[in-house]
């Protein structure tokens, strides 16, 4: 296998191998030309262009359409409205009902964001703690159902969402089985309650294989003769867990949180081809608002979109920071 | 085979009963595998049911289609059915046409005689069988070849593209000591906290104004300088030791030579979990080309698959289909590289 990799490896890369061959002389004299210092801008420039053109000034660019209104997509022909889009999402009698704000369909997408956050990151933190545990235990198979829980993981959120349309809808195999213990079958996703839990549990299906492959580096990481020495003491498990696992998978434990926490404010791609935000706004999350306002809908507002997407990249900033300092600390305490 | 068994139900500790703990365990262990692999499972067996077969309830597992059989003086094959006669016997015979709510129908082995049997005393005779239509069909009468092909020139060349541009980043940050180096090593990381949702609508103008819209060079672009792969591959890089640089310099090597040459070999098993991660992001990608692209002929097969499957009539038994084709690639990657993978994420956790 590995040498059949290497092989198809080799032959792919035969054409890169000749260009670059043809590439030196060139960069030979630039190299005499500018020294290495030029050398230097040469390998940086290519992936740093990319991420100014496309990174970078996007981001500068968030600012100013947020700051100015109306239709167009093209800076020159929007005029500067200072923070109105601001005042606009913002405006509001009471926010925990988002039908007394000025933009309800925003508060209801903060809202639905919000529990949708709390719930996923919840079960997904339990669901993956208890499979790391399960999985660093000494059982048969360990890499099998390891690679078992990842599988997900890898599938397009597309795909996620289409096989769980199907299973989901009136003729599916959910159905089949509710039938079968004796239910009523249900339309699962025309009902608020299950379209909103089933976005919950799939996106938890979609990813938990990989939170879990985190806490179980974090599990592996624990060194053997703490639990040697807690088997001598006769310690019951309940204590080892208390005492010593939990304590010491802190760190990986919180990187876990913080990330679902980071990818669960963010979600879109499965929820929106399971649901489409559906029914009514019942699953309408904030990048499906910001794509919605942004680019679909009939009322189209880059401005309010932009404004909306730095909200939330506040926030997200805020998470990200928590997650690094936690990875350092991490880090830390890893090499005492 | 009672080692076998020992070692498959082997406990907590040595030897002893059952704990519960080893029961809780296996149940999970199993739950979790019908869990996980059961809906992939249950979309390929129904991507090979037909249209009609897919309307039914309660469901069947495996696909079925109807047998036929030939009967003298018709050309074409005939469905066969099982039908209760008016004296409660049971007979096999062929459908020739539906006239409103009966059919006339035939014995095969009598073709003369003709029987007008009532839709509701029948039943159509099946057997396990794959609706291979599914697959043919979308390929010839619809787009998908063509959204097949893009998708894969968009993988192929994003990767490429992200494998030169972030080692030749990656090999600049971990070989050369240069004033600004940490600030350029700041400013890659800070961008891991801005996700494409953030800036959307300023990308979207960026590329409209760069005359990439509606372009798979649109859709690839943005996505090639990935901050993790250029942080991978720099603490990668960093382990190569610096004394085959300076050997190599002594030979006069140019630094374009210490790099392609030197490094990027050195720097293979990174690489190639890179190249792992960035075929699958490619290939899953969906909510930037889905803004990007709004001309059908340019569709990646994400987007033509959500398409299909938002149109008015959901014509499932090609959507299934097309959906198991699009997941092909990531479950060969997923069987043939998984350890990569897995070892990749737990290492760097990073996905």
């Amino acid at each position: 296998m590995a040498r059949f990799g290497e092989t198809v490896g080799r032959v792919a890369a035969l054409p890169l191998v000749l260009i670059a061959r043809a590439l030196d002389p060139l960069l030979r004299l630039w190299q005499r030309w500018t020294g290495t210092g030029g050398m230097i801008a040469f390998f940086l420039l290519p992936n740093m262009a990319i991420f100014g053109v496309f990174v970078i000034i996007p981001l500068v660019l968030n600012v100013v359409y947020s700051l100015t209104g109306g239709i167009d997509i093209l800076l020159k022909d929007r005029p500067f409205i200072g923070f109105d889009q601001y005042g606009r999402l913002l405006e509001c009698q009471d926010y925990l009902q988002p039908t007394t704000c000025r933009e309800d369909q925003f508060w209801t997408a903060v809202r639905n964001t919000a529990l949708f956050v709390f719930f996923q990151v919840s079960l997904m933190v339990c669901v993956s703690m208890i499979t790391a545990l399960i999985l660093n235990r000494k059982i048969a198979g360990r890499g099998f159902f390891r690679a078992v829980f990842f599988f997900p993981v890898l599938l397009s959120p597309v795909v996620v969402g289409l096989i769980w349309r199907w299973i989901l809808q009136r003729q599916g195999l959910m159905n089949l089985i509710v039938t079968n213990l004796g239910f009523d079958p249900v339309v699962w996703l025309n009902d608020r309650f299950y379209a909103f839990s089933a976005a919950v549990g799939v996106s938890t299906w979609a990813h938990m294989g990989f939170y879990t492959l985190i806490l179980l580096a974090g599990l592996q990481a624990i060194p053997r003769d703490l639990y040697e020495a807690a088997e001598m003491d006769a310690t019951p498990a309940s204590r080892v867990f208390w005492r010593i696992t939990l304590p010491l998978l802190g760190p990986n434990l919180a990187v876990v949180l913080v990330l679902a926490l980071i990818r669960g404010v963010q979600i879109f791609d499965e929820a929106y081809v399971l649901t489409g935000g559906g029914p009514g706004t019942s699953t309408l999350f904030i990048t499906q608002y910001i794509y919605e306002v942004g680019f679909a809908s009939f009322l189209r507002n880059p401005g309010l979109a932009a404004a909306a997407s730095i909200l939330m990249g506040l926030v997200l900033v805020v998470l990200t920071l928590v997650q690094l300092g936690l990875s350092k600390r991490a880090e830390k305490e890893r090499a005492r | 085979m009672k080692a076998v068994g020992r070692f498959l139900f082997r406990k907590r500790g040595h030897g002893g009963a059952w704990h519960w703990t080893d029961v809780v365990t296996w149940i999970w262990l199993i739950l979790g595998t019908i869990i996980m692999f059961g809906p992939a499972l249950w979309l390929v067996s129904s991507s090979f049911k037909g249209p009609a077969q897919l309307a039914e309830f309660p469901p069947t597992l495996l696909p079925y289609v109807q047998e036929v059989a030939n009967v003298e003086g018709h050309d074409t094959p005939l469905p066969l059915y099982m039908v209760t006669m008016e004296d409660g016997s049971t007979r096999v015979m062929a459908e020739i046409r539906r006239i409103g709510t009966s059919a006339q129908m035939v014995d095969p082995a009598d073709p003369q005689e003709r029987v007008s049997v009532p839709l509701v005393d029948r039943q159509p005779l099946r057997e396990v069988g794959l609706a291979l239509n599914n697959y043919v069909d979308p390929f010839l009468a619809f787009d998908f070849m063509r959204y097949l092909g893009n998708s894969v020139f968009v993988t192929v060349a994003a990767t490429l593209l992200t494998l030169l541009t972030n080692s030749m980043a990656a090999y600049a940050l971990s070989k050369y000591r240069f004033r600004g180096r940490d600030a350029v090593m700041l400013l890659i990381v800070a961008t891991l906290m801005v996700p494409l949702s953030v800036i959307l609508v300023p990308l979207y103008s960026v590329v409209s104004s760069v005359g990439l819209l509606n372009s798979l060079w649109g859709v690839i672009l943005p996505t090639i300088a990935t901050p993790t792969g250029v942080f991978l591959l720099r603490q990668y890089m960093l382990t190569i030791p610096d004394e085959l640089i300076e050997a190599a310099r002594m030979d006069h090597a140019s630094e374009w030579q210490i790099y392609w040459r030197i490094v990027l070999p050195l720097a293979a098993p990174a690489l190639a979990v890179l190249t792992i991660f960035s075929v699958v992001w490619r290939w899953n990608d969906f909510l930037w080309p889905l803004i990007v692209l709004s001309r059908r002929e340019l569709y990646t097969l994400q987007i033509g698959l959500n398409t299909y499957a938002g149109e008015l009539n959901v014509q499932w038994h090609y959507i299934l289909a097309m959906t198991v084709v699009t997941m092909i690639p990531v479950v060969l990657v997923f069987i043939f590289l998984q350890r990569f993978i897995t070892t990749g994420i737990a290492g760097a956790g990073i996905k």
